[in-house]
């Protein structure tokens, strides 16, 4: 596996840090935790992506048990990640609606009620 | 028994959901207390059974052979199953106070207790980095949705979103960790990690791996620079939840951190680097914590900060790298739970009776308080590790940890710190319950967040508020003075830092049985620091209370002071592309401080 997959899964995770540090929408803000995330979805299908490898299905007659396949553990790995994934900005977004309808705006810098 | 600790609250926490609108709200509340009692008979029989060794669980039975396994594992030794029983005994205590406490008549909150709960506990329990991460998120979600709970409430939404996304970004980080991790080991269970990095030359790829899974777990751990959200999120959470928060939550991330380093990490990166790293942002998480606690004119923000200026110290503590300092930070940590768990109670009580916990506009109003009168006090004391309390046993032995490592600066830390954030407690606690000093000047507001009180105001202490509140202060009491204390802690600090040990008896079966010590207790000259911290902090608590008429006379005095105060007040915005900002810078000190070249 190159390397340029490991690039891009460090570069979603600085951008979507950047964005939530130059948001001026909390919408926007929770978006770029998400875009910060699927950079370790590409971290790990890349830690077991192998070429010219196949699916991890045994049993087949195409896939002997002793042929090459992509590593299952970090496929189920990204698939618990995405869940958690899911969860986490359904409840984030469920809040900034909330933030929206109890302060009228979705502004950071304008939300400053916890201060010091 | 251990994963019946993470399963039963999640199944009681389904079951609530399911009979939440035909039962009435007693049942909800015995249900849910039931079901927190059963996690802390599970979790006290696992430490029983871990003093002789390791309790460990594969799940579904997929036990190594020749020390190779595709299973789960999970590993107790006394350390973690003595925080996940912590963690059980304050939620019960948490759910006890919310009978009279939380008024909703729906079982959502129950379910995020129980929930959070199973959180905990998998986290304390397991033995797999990844079931780590798993459970790390899991009690964050729940956490977060306790913290935003009261949707009404403005300022509580907005402490819980920033929470959400800090806390998130941290996870992923660690995920990250885990991810180089794997990629390098092929491993995720924390014995197999510690066996097949036992031989590997440090590598930059390690020391990364080592970073991000540092870094995520402490987020939660609130270690500077990562500290920001704690104090906002302690000020909007009810306050039962704030007892989970810093009683337990809290210092789980720091456990997490030293969990993953000790099991996997302690050859493949060199001791003093990883204890340069934590002393240093250890000591400033404690002063920044300790600074902003004195600054606090809301009771629970000021209780935040005091976490913040405490988990420094066990940072400390625990940095060290000795498994004196682990028994220290451990006992340290229990105590600290107790006291700190009271006294956030108590700001509940103050809450429910009188509407909010602001200093200034409670000076003198609360004489009528009962009880609280003289329990606050005393908790500002235990806080400042007066003895025979546990936090002045758990300081001894964290100073003498440092003092044997060559660190003499440590117990001039302890003391500062604890003399602070008791000083801060008991200037509150005279201000508000005895009406000491002058009356605050009008507009000198800097409040910031509060809790909104539930209902009515509340006459008298029901027992359900005041039984928690004494059995914390008394278990806190009881580490200091039951005899055996010491010993034990130091037993089980020695198996939390026994590596070898700890991946031999998870893929062997075998392990060499550690010598026990037996004496341990309390040192003159540690009953001698903890005294001189609490005198220390009644008298910052008189400087609270009556300096305005002195500084009134030193105007440029005050200035001086008061400037760069007000930086670090700035830098708490409450904004969270800037806790994020902070998170990155954080992590980039603790790679650098990781990679420089060792003394």
């Amino acid at each position: 596996m190159s390397f340029y997959p490991y690039l891009v899964a460090v570069w979603l995770l600085v951008v979507g840090a950047f964005g939530i540090v130059r948001s001026r929408n909390l919408i926007h803000a929770i978006l770029c935790l998400s875009v910060s995330q699927s950079g370790t979805y590409v971290l790990l299908l890349a830690v077991g992506y192998q070429w010219h490898a196949k699916p991890p299905v045994f049993g087949e007659p195409a896939t002997h048990p002793t042929a090459k396949v992509v590593d299952p553990v970090v496929q189920a790995m990204t698939l618990t990640d995405i869940v958690v994934s899911a969860t986490v900005t359904a409840l984030l977004l469920a809040l900034a609606t909330q933030i929206h309808k109890r302060h009228g705006t979705l502004d950071p810098d304008e939300l400053r009620q916890l201060k010091g | 028994m251990a994963p019946l600790a993470v399963a039963v609250p999640i199944m009681v926490a389904a079951l609530i959901i399911m009979v939440d609108r035909r039962l009435p709200r007693l049942a909800i509340d015995l249900l849910a207390t039931a079901g927190a009692l059963a996690d802390v008979v599970f979790t006290a029989l696992i430490l029983h059974q871990s003093a002789s060794g390791r309790v460990i669980t594969w799940s579904a039975g997929w036990k190594p052979v020749h020390g190779l396994s595709v299973g789960i594992v999970l590993v107790d030794d006394p350390i973690g199953a003595g925080i996940a029983l912590l963690a059980a005994a304050l939620v019960v205590l948490a759910l006890v106070f919310s009978w009279h406490y939380i008024e909703s008549e729906e079982g959502h909150y129950h379910c995020l207790m129980l929930l959070f709960l199973a959180g905990m506990e998998g986290f304390a329990l397991t033995g797999d980095i990844f079931d780590m991460f798993v459970f790390f998120e899991l009690m964050g979600a729940a956490a977060y949705a306790l913290t935003g709970m009261k949707i009404e409430d403005p300022t509580s939404v907005q402490g819980g979103m920033n929470f959400g996304i800090i806390n998130s970004l941290g996870a992923y980080i660690a995920l990250m960790g885990v991810g180089l991790l794997y990629a390098k080991t092929g491993q995720l269970g924390l014995p197999q990690l510690g066996r097949a990095l036992a031989h590997q030359p440090r590598s930059e790829l390690l020391v990364a791996a080592f970073v991000m899974l540092m870094a995520g777990f402490l987020v939660k751990g609130a270690m500077a620079p990562f500290h920001f959200w704690l104090a906002d999120a302690h000020a909007v959470a009810p306050s039962p939840v704030c007892v989970l928060f810093s009683g337990v939550m809290v210092p789980l991330g720091v456990y997490g951190a030293f969990r993953v380093y000790w099991a996997a990490f302690p050859t493949a990166i060199a001791r003093p680097d990883v204890s340069r790293a934590f002393l240093a942002l250890g000591v400033v998480t404690a002063v920044v914590g300790a600074v902003m606690c004195l600054e606090q004119r809301n009771f629970k923000r000021l209780l935040a900060y005091s976490t913040i200026a405490h988990v420094g110290l066990f940072i400390v503590a625990l940095g060290l790298l000795t498994s004196e300092g682990v028994a220290g930070a451990a006992i340290y940590i229990v105590s600290h739970a107790g006291v700190k768990a009271a006294l956030f109670l108590m700001a509940g009580v103050l809450l429910a009776r009188y509407g909010t916990v602001d200093e200034a506009e409670l000076h003198g109003r609360c004489g009528d308080a009962g009880l609280l009168r003289w329990l606050m006090p005393v908790g500002g004391l235990a806080l400042a590790c007066l003895p025979p309390f546990g936090t002045a046993l758990g300081k001894e032995i964290s100073e003498d940890a440092g003092s044997a490592a060559g660190y003499l600066w440590v117990p001039a830390l302890f003391v500062a710190v604890s003399a602070c954030t008791g000083g801060a407690v008991l200037r509150v606690a005279g201000r508000m319950l005895f009406g000491l000093g002058p009356p605050p000047e009008e507009g000198a507001g800097q409040t910031s967040g509060d809790e909104e009180r539930e209902g009515e105001p509340l006459r008298r202490i029901p027992a359900t508020m005041a039984v928690p509140i004494l059995t914390l202060l008394g278990g806190a009491l009881a580490v200091g003075i039951l005899p055996g204390v010491h010993a034990a802690a130091e037993n089980a600090a020695r198996i939390f830092v026994d590596s070898g040990g700890y991946r031999n008896q998870a893929l062997f079966g075998t392990a060499a049985r550690l010598p026990a010590v037996h004496e341990g207790g309390w040192s003159l000259s540690g009953v001698l620091l903890g005294l001189l911290s609490a005198g220390l902090a009644l008298g910052v608590a008189a400087v609270g209370i009556w300096s305005r008429p002195i500084t009134h006379h030193f105007p440029r005095l005050l200035d001086w002071g008061r400037r760069p105060l007000s930086v670090l007040r700035e830098l708490h915005s409450g904004h969270v592309g800037d806790y994020v900002a902070w998170l990155m810078l954080g992590l980039a000190a603790l790679g650098g401080l990781l990679s420089l070249p060792a003394r």
